[in-house]
């Protein structure tokens, strides 16, 4: 038996990293599970090997900045398996190196189009679904980078704070539908986000975390999360979820 | 098979509400768990029922603001289990007083017990949980350790300091391994808020004013400790907020509707 039997998902970029984790793990908690992305292909692949686990799953397009890409998604999710419980939108980008200084306008509003207004088209397009579901669990991904500012990534932190704020007004929006809607906040997790020039590094060039837990999260420690929320946070709205191996709340002043 | 078997965890002021909750999931989910209260009936009562459902309990007497009972209590705990994998800091009390009303007496008592208590479990913990290689400590605060309420300034102070030495202890405990998290729920229905002093109707009847409109069940802290426990691997020094969206905001739409 499992948490999620009978329930519908669509996860916002299921086709790679904790999107894939999400969707593998609620698909084996007996959940269909819709995966919207952009990389049709690996997205596609995900769903097909989601399906011979014995799982129930669809693969759908979806462009988390298009509003039509969106209403398809909810309504695959709908004709396909009958409703729409829950939303993780997931999907997002980071671009290295943009100092306020040197970054460009149309840098800005691409990670913002995609980090930011996708989630609020998200949400959007979620909430005729769940009403008619009597309910429902949004998860909307932040960051630690909606928490705590950092360098040379003032669009991804700007996208996140906005994130973390939109949360809560829909929390309030939403309650009376009784659609839970909560923020996780990643640290740095091992996914192909976190690749290449993006990925933390000292001096030296080895990664270097300067956080309690001194090792990158999984994504599945990120989908177990969303799968706690989901399932058993029923009286946890508007809430922030921290998995970060302790980076925020770590300022060294003894050594 | 339980998230939590072979574990064994303590749990302050678990003879009734949140501490009882925590208990019996554990229990049910595989652990040993040792109950330490001041209710020393009543706690012995819960441990009892634990046992005759089939799982593994026992009971001490705590009181959280005395050093040497929560020596007793981890002593207790490993001798008879083995080790020691869990604590919950859950004991804690509440005074209405404004501060132009209170006493320093009253200020310190709920200081002593909600503050200190946590402070002296999380160093009486540290000893078995290094010897094991690791733990996981969760501190109960509150929602009134992230905002003010008036009339309870002991017990606000109380609550924020042990979201802060959540975060210190999770940053010094991190070399062994031991992970240390803050639970903030808002109004759960437990004896606390049923207690005269605070709420003269049931826990039911009172609109708190958060978005989810009823207070929230013992039983759901509880799920919410044992996710901790079991599988927030990668989480230390976090707030789990569980408060049914009392701190998110304002419904200022409906203000202005009227």
């Amino acid at each position: 038996m499992g948490k999620l039997d009978g329930k519908v998902a669509l996860i916002s970029g299921g086709a790679r990293g904790q999107g894939e984790a999400e969707a593998r793990l609620f698909a084996r908690e007996g959940c269909a599970v819709v995966l919207g992305d952009v990389l049709d292909d690996d997205g596609r692949m995900v769903a097909e090997s989601i399906i011979d686990a014995g799982g129930q799953a669809g693969f759908v397009h979806l462009d988390v900045t298009s509003e039509a890409n969106w209403s398809d998604a909810v309504h695959q999710a709908v004709s396909q398996f009958g409703g729409l419980n829950i939303l993780i939108n997931n999907a997002g980008i980071l671009q290295p190196g943009g100092l306020i200084e040197r970054s460009s306008l149309d840098d800005y509003r691409r990670i913002i189009e995609v980090n930011q207004i996708g989630v609020w088209l998200g949400i959007r397009a979620a909430i005729p679904p769940m009403k008619e579901s009597g309910g429902g669990a949004i998860i909307n991904t932040s960051s630690t980078a909606g928490l705590e500012g950092y360098t040379g990534a003032g669009a991804y932190v700007s996208s996140k704070f906005a994130v973390r704020g939109l949360t809560k007004v829909a929390a309030l929006e939403l309650a009376r539908y009784n659609i839970r809607v909560n923020s996780v906040h990643p640290g740095p997790i091992d996914t192909p986000m976190l690749s290449g020039e993006t990925r933390p590094r000292n001096e030296q060039g080895d990664i270097n975390l300067a956080a309690p837990i001194a090792r990158f999260g999984r994504a599945d420690e990120v989908a177990k999360m969303m799968l706690f929320i989901a399932a058993d946070a029923t009286y946890s709205t508007g809430s922030e979820f921290v998995i970060d191996g302790g980076l925020t709340s770590a300022y060294y002043v003894s050594s | 098979m339980g998230k939590l078997d072979g574990m064994v965890a303590l749990i302050s002021g678990a003879a009734r509400g949140q501490g009882e909750a925590e208990a019996r999931l554990f229990a049910r989910e595989g652990a040993a768990v040792a109950l330490g209260d001041v209710l020393e009936d009543e706690g012995r009562r819960v441990a009892e029922s634990i046992i005759d459902t089939g799982g593994q309990a026992l009971f001490h007497k705590l009181d959280v603001s005395d050093q040497s009972n929560w020596a007793e209590m981890v002593e207790r705990t490993v001798e008879e289990f083995g080790r020691l994998d869990i604590l919950i800091n859950n004991a804690g009390i509440v005074r209405m007083k404004m501060i132009e009303d209170s006493s320093l007496q009253e200020y310190l008592e709920v200081i002593r017990i909600n503050q200190v208590g946590v402070w002296l479990g999380m160093r009486a913990a540290l000893k078995p949980m290094k010897e094991l290689g690791g733990g996981c400590i969760i501190n109960t605060s509150s929602i009134a350790g992230l905002a003010g309420y008036a009339g309870i300034s002991s017990y606000v102070a109380s609550k924020f300091a042990v979201r802060g030495m959540t975060k210190s202890a999770a940053i010094e405990f991190a070399q062994y391994n031991i992970r240390v998290n803050s639970v903030h729920p808002g109004p759960i229905d437990t004896p606390m808020i049923r207690d005269p002093q605070i709420a003269r109707r049931e826990p039911g009847e009172v609109s708190y004013g958060g978005p989810i409109p009823r207070v929230g069940e013992a039983d759901e802290v509880a799920k919410m400790m044992l996710f901790i426990a079991a599988d927030a691997t990668y989480s230390t020094g976090s707030e789990f907020v569980i408060d049914g969206g009392l701190t998110a905001g304002s419904n200022i739409a409906s203000r202005m509707d009227q």
